[in-house]
């Protein structure tokens, strides 16, 4: 799988190459520049509308993301991915991103996330609480210990003392919300701003424990930034009001000041 | 498999290099993983509870799917090769579709249709049966994509042996079940062997319809490209660690494979 990554990796740094190649500056206008940001999948829509606001606000200027599992992304960065802006769901992986040296300067806290249950649409199984979802003979499934929705499900559950024996670990919150979607599971633990994102096609029940776990998601310019200047710039772009709207619209939390 | 033109056959020297890059293309990613095993925590890795979970599971559900592909398989590649009837080819296409179908629309379409909301999955689910989260399902969803490997050999085998011997028994007095068991079968056996080994390789890799269709539970439902898939988060050594496993398996199967096919089918 590495290897395979690691080509992928070398046909981006050729896309890049081949885009710096061709960003002259067009005769008369500002400089044509690309900004290349790698952000956690959760992050899609909020970063992609964020990213034209930037454009807006920074003519010339082109932002392009890579979004993928942030611990995918922390290891094409480690791999020597050229980019220039790291957003990630969770400090853990920011961490492995940090202690590399690949960070120039600190991180900055833009959002939070937390848990929600999510069940197909109508609630079926009428879940009401946390402590529903060990009822037996509910099909619930979670993300695996290993990536951070699962950990935070882990640490909700010790916290408030619910055992949940799940029908399936899956590898990425998007799984498990197609588990849910598709009314395979009776419910799932995936954040709020999965469930908003979702609509109509499940039914959010919040529960009170879910502050016991609260996912920060920083955001962090790279040592190797192209622009170190437009790559700071877009940081405080995102951690600035505009970002606070969009993020808190699609359901993101404040961070902690 | 055609056995192959010696060495000094004629060909022009230029065909070597493209030839040498098409080996360095399969060959340059293996070594890549070599490259990453942790040897010295290789054995505590590969032998780690989950990971030991996941081969036993892997090997417990491909051999499961590879009865499932015989029982069924073979008497579809004997209808394939031997019936006469019409729209056998519309047929023959439709079943070899797994083959080319990206596993995870293999996936979603065992979910659509023996998922708990599936056409026929909701009934089972009144009879009390559950496919999804279970592992039976991740042996059906194995069996789904892995028949056609079987099917396509056999019937391959059985249109190379002929009907001539077939034939010759008949006029000696054999009925049907007596030709198919006595003359037919065993003259296909290595077409046989080799398209149950090709299905049980395929079984064993499977990754994208288990995942979309069965999840991924540890002893239940994470087979061993599963439990590569998730390990890769935290723990990329054993992550490649347990891919060479995997490599190895698959190098074992080919191997077998040379070394008896073509044979009895030129």
């Amino acid at each position: 799988m590495r290897p395979g990554r690691r080509l992928v990796v070398l046909a981006a740094a050729a896309l890049a190459l081949a885009g710096c190649g061709s960003a002259d500056p067009a005769p008369g206008g500002p400089a044509a520049r690309t900004l290349t940001v790698f952000a956690a999948a959760s992050l899609t829509s909020t970063f992609t509308q964020l990213g034209d606001g930037f454009e807006e606000a920074h003519p010339g200027v082109t932002v392009t993301f890579s979004f993928a599992g942030s611990s995918d992304l922390a290891s094409q960065l480690t791999e020597g991915a050229p980019a220039d802006v790291f957003a990630s769901a969770d400090e853990g992986t920011m961490r492995t991103v940090t202690d590399a040296a690949l960070a120039a300067g600190a991180p900055v806290d833009v959002a939070t996330n937390t848990l929600q249950i999510a069940t197909p649409a109508g609630n079926p199984a009428g879940v009401t609480s946390l402590a529903d979802l060990a009822r037996p003979g509910l099909q619930v499934v979670v993300c695996a210990p290993q990536v951070p929705c699962g950990a935070a499900a882990q640490q909700v559950q010790e916290a408030a003392g619910v055992v949940i024996t799940p029908v399936s670990e899956e590898g990425s919150v998007t799984d498990v919300l197609g588990k849910v979607t598709s009314g395979e599971a009776d419910a799932g633990l995936v954040y709020v701003t999965d469930v908003a994102a979702a609509g109509d096609r499940v039914t959010g029940v919040g529960f009170p424990e879910s502050s016991l776990a609260v996912n920060t998601y920083p955001v962090v310019a790279l040592q190797d930034a192209a622009d170190a200047d437009l790559a700071s710039a877009f940081v405080a772009f995102v951690a600035g009001p505009q970002g606070r709207s969009v993020l808190s619209t699609a359901g993101f939390g404040a961070p902690a000041p | 498999m055609r056995g192959g033109a010696p060495e000094g056959s004629g060909l022009p020297r230029w065909v070597f290099v493209p030839a040498a890059l098409g080996v360095a293309l399969v060959l340059v990613p293996l070594l890549g993983i070599l490259a990453r095993v942790p040897w010295s925590q290789f054995v505590p890795l590969v032998t780690s509870e989950s990971s030991l979970a996941a081969l036993r599971l892997s090997l417990l559900t491909a051999t499961a799917s590879t009865g499932v592909c015989v029982v069924l398989g073979v008497p579809l590649a004997l209808v394939l090769a031997r019936s006469h009837a019409r729209g056998l080819h519309l047929l023959r296409s439709l079943v070899l579709l797994p083959l080319v179908l990206p596993p995870v629309v293999g996936g979603l379409a065992l979910l659509y249709s023996l998922g708990r909301r599936g056409v026929l999955g909701s009934t089972l689910e009144v009879l009390g049966v559950q496919l999804s989260f279970t592992t039976a399902g991740v042996v059906l969803a194995q069996a789904f994509v892995s028949m056609p490997f079987l099917v396509v050999s056999l019937e391959g085998a059985l249109r190379t042996a002929g009907r001539r011997y077939e034939a010759v028994a008949a006029t000696l007095g054999a009925g049907p079940g007596r030709v198919l068991l006595r003359v037919t079968l065993p003259l296909v056996v290595p077409g046989l062997l080799s398209g149950a080994v090709l299905a049980f390789a395929r079984a064993l890799g499977e990754f994208g319809a288990t995942l979309t269709f069965a999840g991924s539970l540890q002893g239940v439902t994470r087979t061993l490209p599963l439990e590569v898939y998730l390990q890769r988060e935290t723990d990329p050594a054993a992550a490649a660690a347990l891919s060479l496993v995997l490599v190895v398996v698959a190098f074992v199967v080919v191997a077998l494979l040379r070394g008896r096919p073509g044979r009895g089918t030129p």
